[in-house]
């Protein structure tokens, strides 16, 4: 096997765990958000228990790269490739512990109703969920407009956290007994959030990856 | 700093016989930079450096058009002293070459040859060349002994050494690590780390790490040509030619 196979082959075991590892992402983030809107606790443990795999994935891809580093010497756009991948893996295994984490508040509700109607987190879950999909196709895909647009896509994500925010803080005004349950909500709020900006980060990582540089103004 | 050491080269063909060897290569070799020639064998790098002390004059049938300026000087202009010219531009080779004599005449052999006949000035050229090599330590106990004697290492160091002996302001390095274990190797690197405050280097490697590790420069040689030159660490991480972006990561060559 020549010296450039033997790489492009490492490099596609990246790929592959990569895709494998956002896969698992998107799925605690389904089931975490699932759990809190059918009060769904069951769930939410598996998401808990989910989450080991989630880390390990992270350790493998990053000695994957390592060991490309330490042995293939990469230059160029292989180097940019292969430390881009490095980066986004602690962006991806921050979003697993944001999922972890709202998983971890949803069985705190206990059999309490809710004091909103869950509308607005859901879609926040829909749309993180396709950022770091998009996230993690850009870079295996080399899609520099796919990456770029998720900066854009991650307005919308504020937008609901926003509205979310006002929400909640008129349910405390209107009857402070709302707040055990309005404080759990935003930071469940906050933790989608948090994942939208963690996909606008790898979206970074791609463009990196393409063309060697940040993006304009996050040099 | 002066500038007397700085190398242009502008529009530069070189042929042997019907073979064009070089082909319109123009570059400015700044002083005390270590500059790395890189490409793939028979791209013309060794061709290059030989063409800057004139060591194809050497070679039958060989021509060389364009312009070559070592401070501004014409190397090739009539009335050029070759002599002075080699001793201003020393060069170390791929293979250790050290003469089958003593390792103190191996580094009194250009002295002489330049007229240095008294024994405390050559002995204080041979201590300084040595300790400029990072041989003194090695070598000072068996001066005597023939430089046959001693490692593969140690041969090209007490080549470089050589070299410096001359007191030239140019070192032209063809290869000088390709048959060295790594720690040669890495005594050499470190050398021409050292060296490059007073000499300007020109270093033809094969080993990219090397050229990252070493170099301020670097040109990138394909069949003749210099498709592209610039800083070590641009060239390395962003290449503007795709040529030299495929070569560097192995994707030909």
């Amino acid at each position: 096997m020549s010296i450039r196979t033997r790489y492009d082959k490492e490099l596609a075991g990246v790929f592959d765990n990569l895709v494998l590892m956002c896969r698992h992402i998107e799925v605690a983030i389904e089931k975490s958000v699932k759990a809190l809107v059918d009060r769904n606790f069951e769930l939410a443990y598996e998401v808990c228990d989910d989450h080991k795999q989630i880390d390990k994935m992270e350790r493998e891809i990053e000695q994957s790269c390592l060991r490309i580093l330490l042995m293939e010497h990469p230059v160029a756009s292989d180097f940019h490739e292969v430390s881009a991948a490095l980066k986004m893996i602690t962006d991806l295994e921050r979003i697993g512990d944001q999922a972890w984490d709202i998983a971890e508040i949803v069985p705190q509700f206990g059999d309490e109703g809710y004091i909103k109607k869950l509308e607005h987190i859901p879609q926040m879950a829909v749309i993180v969920i396709q950022m770091v999909k998009d996230g993690v196709h850009a870079y295996i895909n080399r899609d520099l407009k796919l990456a770029r647009s998720l900066d854009k896509t991650d307005d919308k994500v504020d937008g609901l956290f926003n509205t979310v925010m006002a929400d909640l803080t008129a349910l405390i005004k209107k009857n402070p007994d709302n707040a055990e349950q309005a404080i759990m909500l935003m930071m469940i709020t906050k933790y989608l959030e948090r994942i939208g900006d963690h996909a606008v980060n790898i979206g970074d990582w791609v463009e990196y990856a393409i063309t060697g540089n940040r993006p304009k103004g996050k040099e | 700093m002066d500038k007397q050491f700085n190398i242009t080269v502008r529009d530069c063909d070189l042929y042997y016989s019907d073979f064009q060897a070089l082909k319109n290569v123009s570059i400015d070799i700044e002083e005390h930079e270590v500059t790395a020639l890189i490409g793939p064998s028979g791209c013309g790098k060794s061709t290059f450096i030989k063409m800057l002390n004139r060591m194809n004059d050497l070679v039958e049938d060989c021509r060389i058009t364009g312009e070559i300026l070592i401070g501004g000087q014409d190397i090739y202009a009539k009335g050029m002293d070759v002599t002075l010219l080699r001793k201003n531009a020393g060069m170390v080779f791929q293979k250790p070459n050290p003469f089958p004599m003593s390792i103190y005449d191996n580094i009194a052999f250009a002295p002489r040859t330049f007229g240095i006949k008294k024994k405390s000035e050559l002995d204080s050229i041979v201590e300084r060349s040595l300790k400029q090599a990072g041989l003194w330590n090695e070598a000072k106990d068996r001066l005597r002994k023939n430089a046959m004697g001693l490692s593969g290492g140690q041969q090209q160091r007490l080549c470089i050494a050589r070299a410096l002996a001359a007191e030239p302001k140019i070192l032209l390095m063809d290869e000088p690590t390709s048959a060295l274990d790594p720690i040669s190797t890495g005594k050499i690197e470190d050398l021409i780390n050292d060296l490059k405050n007073k000499y300007t280097i020109v270093i033809v490697t094969h080993n990219m790490q090397q050229a990252t590790r070493i170099s301020d420069k670097t040109a990138f040689f394909l069949l003749g040509e210099i498709i592209e030159y610039g800083r070590t660490v641009d060239i390395f991480s962003k290449p503007k030619d795709k040529r030299t972006e495929n070569y560097i990561t192995g994707r030909f060559g």
